[in-house]
């Protein structure tokens, strides 16, 4: 039962967006990042719902960009290539960067080891 | 934590994208039947008898499927007592291994020491046990004599078992909001989460609403006691409270019935939300051509919850933006409009708007399988 979004972690539901802010994360650029495998990313009118199976949380991903970014991560090298093919402007990269290292201290990315 | 002030395009909050609904619900209640060995006095589906229209084990096997073709990711299973449906097990055995998460609510009275091991092996699967009392006493009032005795032998069987952290799930009254820090003692002893929700006036609850619903002075302190216990669950219930300080209760302050919240009821039939058990509500049903899917996008009712809507007589009314006129189901079934102010409005606009409804203005039931033996909040415990 319900009135809105509730995953019920203890910690809730966490917002992904990609706007803008003065703090930045570019050491995250050179790391070689995918989707956690037991992650689900369901396409919505918004963006994506992503949900974790292993620590139940849910994400909203507010950004069409952000979504192809993450399910296209496990592709490339690093961070940045990844940005690159998905033909991000490097002007955005700080707030991609912020939105991929939230997401990665919840565990929905995950480092590959080389 | 939800951050609904983030900006996403053009200026506009989550909460706003997520008014205009979704392409599957995040949060899917389905009361698997209309049975149940209890008869609480507050039931919001009035169960008790089973319907002989419920779905076959080869319709909510196919409506499991249907929810994984949806990436519904999980779904909150009730009842009546869920756990009475003979193919129970079989049911959550395939939703989890079809990707579909299970969370289900229970008085408790099914999970014996086998089960606990049972359900301790399973993967994906949450529990709620339902108390409303922190003793046997305020407990038993409302949800029957010697339930909240088997409510913790179930929650006994579940520690012994190792089942790991279940839920302990309270709706709060008025009997019991002065045991808030006895529910989250218990709630520690066991290493469970507290889930706390509202008591809302549907089904028989319509009935017991008021000798049960928190005072006004309850309100406040309930409200005080969340703010400073952000971990504590609430499925989002209490947002007409966020009126009430500078700070919102944790959530995304809004009424999700038919953009992210629905119901299936136990013969199929799909509802805004878990609350709102009415044929006015009513958006379809699973057995109709399109299935589950067909009515979620396209039902008449849903599209309609999903425009803008009005915020009618609190449109003038500072706290608006706060508490976005409550809850939806506790104004119907109180025979309020549904663009005023909630019930239990902590502005006190809800109490006047009551005193305003004309007898015989609250909307009938249009289902009940309450058992035929009446039912009745003990307001005096027997001795």
């Amino acid at each position: 039962m319900a009135c809105a979004v509730s995953t019920e972690p203890p910690t809730g539901a966490q917002t992904h967006t990609t706007s803008s802010s003065p703090t930045s994360s570019s050491a995250i650029l050179a790391r070689r990042l995918r989707l956690h495998p037991r992650v689900a990313v369901r396409p919505e009118p918004f963006g994506a719902l992503a949900y974790h199976y292993g620590n139940r949380r849910l994400n909203f991903l507010r950004s069409p960009d952000l979504v192809r970014l993450v399910n296209d991560l496990g592709n490339h090298p690093t961070v940045e290539a990844a940005l690159v093919a998905c033909e991000i402007a490097p002007s955005r990269w700080p707030a991609f960067s912020r939105a991929l290292a939230s997401l990665a201290a919840s565990d929905f990315l995950e480092t590959v080891e080389p | 934590m939800t951050s609904p002030t983030a900006s996403g395009r053009k200026g506009e909050t989550l909460s706003d994208e997520l008014k205009r609904g979704l392409d599957a619900p995040i949060c899917l209640t389905w009361e698997l039947t209309y049975a149940c060995n209890l008869a609480c006095v507050h039931c919001l589906s009035s169960s008790g008898r089973r319907d002989p229209n419920e779905l076959s084990t080869a319709e909510v096997m196919d409506l499991i499927d249907q929810f994984a073709a949806l990436q519904v990711f999980y779904v909150n299973i009730g009842g009546g007592e869920p756990m009475i449906r003979p193919d129970f097990y079989d049911l959550i055995d395939h939703a989890t291994s079809s990707g579909v998460g299970v969370k289900f609510s229970t008085n408790g009275s099914r999970i014996d020491a086998a089960g606990a091991r049972r359900l301790a092996a399973m993967d994906y699967t949450d529990i709620q046990i339902s108390i409303d009392g922190a003793d046997a006493v305020t407990n038993d009032a409302v949800r029957g004599e010697g339930s909240f005795a088997t409510a913790t032998a179930a929650m006994d069987h579940l520690a012994e078992a190792g089942f790991g952290p279940f839920k302990i799930s309270v709706v709060m009254t008025r009997q019991n909001i002065p045991q808030l820090d006895a529910f989250e003692a218990l709630a520690d002893r066991y290493g469970a989460e507290l889930r706390l929700t509202r008591l809302r006036p549907a089904g028989r609850g319509a009935d017991s609403w008021h000798e049960l619903h928190p005072r006004p002075e309850q309100q406040v302190e309930l409200y005080n006691w969340l703010i400073e216990r952000p971990h504590v669950l609430t499925g989002d219930s209490f947002f007409h409270l966020n009126a009430l300080g500078e700070q919102n209760l944790p959530g995304l302050n809004l009424c999700g019935a038919g953009r992210v919240v629905c119901l299936i009821d136990p013969v199929g039939d799909v509802y805004a939300c878990p609350f709102v058990l009415h044929d006015e509500f009513k958006a379809g049903s699973v057995r109709d051509p399109g299935g589950f899917a067909a009515v979620w996008r396209a039902s008449e009712l849903f599209r309609s919850l999903r425009e803008p809507q009005s915020a009618g007589a609190c449109a003038s009314c500072g706290q608006f933006d706060a508490c976005q006129g409550g809850c939806m189901a506790a104004k119907f079934f109180t025979g309020l409009p549904l663009d005023g102010p909630d019930p239990e409005c902590v502005s006190g606009h809800g109490e006047a708007a009551l005193a305003g409804v004309a007898v015989g203005a609250r909307p009938e039931p249009t289902s009940n399988h309450s058992k035929p033996s009446p039912v009745a909040f003990i307001s005096k415990p027997r001795r």
